[in-house]
C-alpha cells in the first residue's frame, strides 16, 4: 500500500530539452512510495503527455500530484490559450501542433486521447484566453 | 514469438552499444516508431524501441513507458546530453546503420524463427 503524498510541480513553456523531466520525477516518487508498477506506468504516461502539452501549447503550467491509499490524482492547470472545441481536441489525430513539435515525436493529436485512455476518471475544462484544466485519477487496485 | 536479448539485437543489427552494461536484458516485444505518442499509447513494459527520431524525449519516453532499450536506426547518433540522460536513467542505447525497415525485418525474423 502506497503512503500518502502531495506535491506541486511547475512546468516551463517552450523548454523542450527539459520537457518530460517532471514526469520522470513523478515516476520516481510513485515508485518510492510503493505504488504498483502498472499504476506507476499509467500515471507516468498521463503525466508525460500532459507535461508535453504544457510545454508545447500552454507556455507552462502547474501539475499537482496527490497520492492516497486508493488512488493517484493529477491536476494539471495552465494559463495558456485554451481549447475552443474540446470534443474536437479529444479526437485521435486532431492537432494544432507546429512542425517543431512534430519533429520531437509529439503533436500528432494523440495526447489527450492517450491521457483519457490511461485514466480511470478524466475531466477536462477549458476557456479560450484563460487556460485549460485537467483532472486525472488512476485507481490503485489491489491484485489478489 | 520468443524474446530476444540486447546482445542478440546488437549482433542481428550489427549495432554499436552506446549505453548499457547488461546486454542479457530480454526485450519482451519490439516496436518501431517515430511518433512518441504512439509508443506511449501502444507499447508494453519491456518493449525495445527502434526509432529514427533523436531527441531527449525518446529517452524520457523510454523511462516513462518502462522500455527495455532504444535502437537508433539509419546511423543516427545521439548527442552527449541524450546519452548522459540514458546513462543516468539506465536506459540501454544502441545505434545501427540499417534503415528502420530492414532493422525491423531482421529482428522480426530473429524473434519468429530463432532457436
Amino acid at each position: 500500500m502506497a503512503e500518502a503524498f502531495e506535491s506541486v510541480y511547475r512546468v516551463l513553456g517552450k523548454d523542450f530539452s527539459n520537457a518530460g523531466r517532471v514526469s520522470t520525477s513523478i515516476k520516481d516518487t510513485l515508485k518510492r512510495l510503493g505504488v504498483s508498477p502498472a499504476v506507476v506506468r499509467r500515471v507516468a504516461i498521463v503525466s508525460y503527455e500532459a507535461e508535453m502539452n504544457l510545454v508545447m501549447y500552454a507556455i507552462g503550467g502547474k501539475m499537482s500530484l496527490s497520492v492516497s491509499r486508493d488512488a493517484v490524482t493529477l491536476n494539471v492547470d495552465d494559463g495558456g490559450p485554451g481549447i475552443p472545441d474540446i470534443s474536437l481536441a479529444m479526437q485521435e489525430g486532431y492537432s494544432t501542433a507546429t512542425a517543431e513539435m512534430r519533429e520531437m515525436g509529439f503533436g500528432a493529436g494523440m495526447g489527450l486521447p492517450n491521457i483519457k485512455k490511461n485514466a480511470d476518471e478524466f475531466n477536462i475544462s477549458s476557456e479560450v484566453g484563460r487556460g485549460t484544466r485537467l483532472f486525472i485519477r488512476v485507481v490503485q487496485t489491489q491484485v489478489s | 514469438m520468443k524474446s530476444i536479448t540486447l546482445a542478440e539485437v546488437r549482433d542481428v543489427l550489427g549495432a554499436e552499444v552506446l549505453n548499457g552494461d547488461d546486454l542479457s536484458i530480454k526485450a519482451t516485444a519490439v516496436g518501431s516508431a517515430d511518433l512518441l505518442s504512439d509508443v506511449l499509447a501502444t507499447s508494453k513494459s519491456g518493449t525495445l524501441l527502434l526509432t529514427g527520431l533523436v531527441s531527449m524525449q525518446v529517452i524520457r519516453t523510454a523511462i516513462v513507458a518502462d522500455l527495455c532499450g532504444v535502437v537508433f536506426v539509419r546511423g543516427k547518433k545521439p548527442g552527449k546530453e541524450i546519452l548522459s540522460l540514458a546513462r543516468e536513467s539506465k536506459i540501454p542505447v544502441l545505434a545501427t546503420p540499417l534503415k528502420m525497415f530492414e532493422a525491423s525485418g531482421r529482428l522480426y525474423v530473429a524473434i519468429s524463427e530463432g532457436p
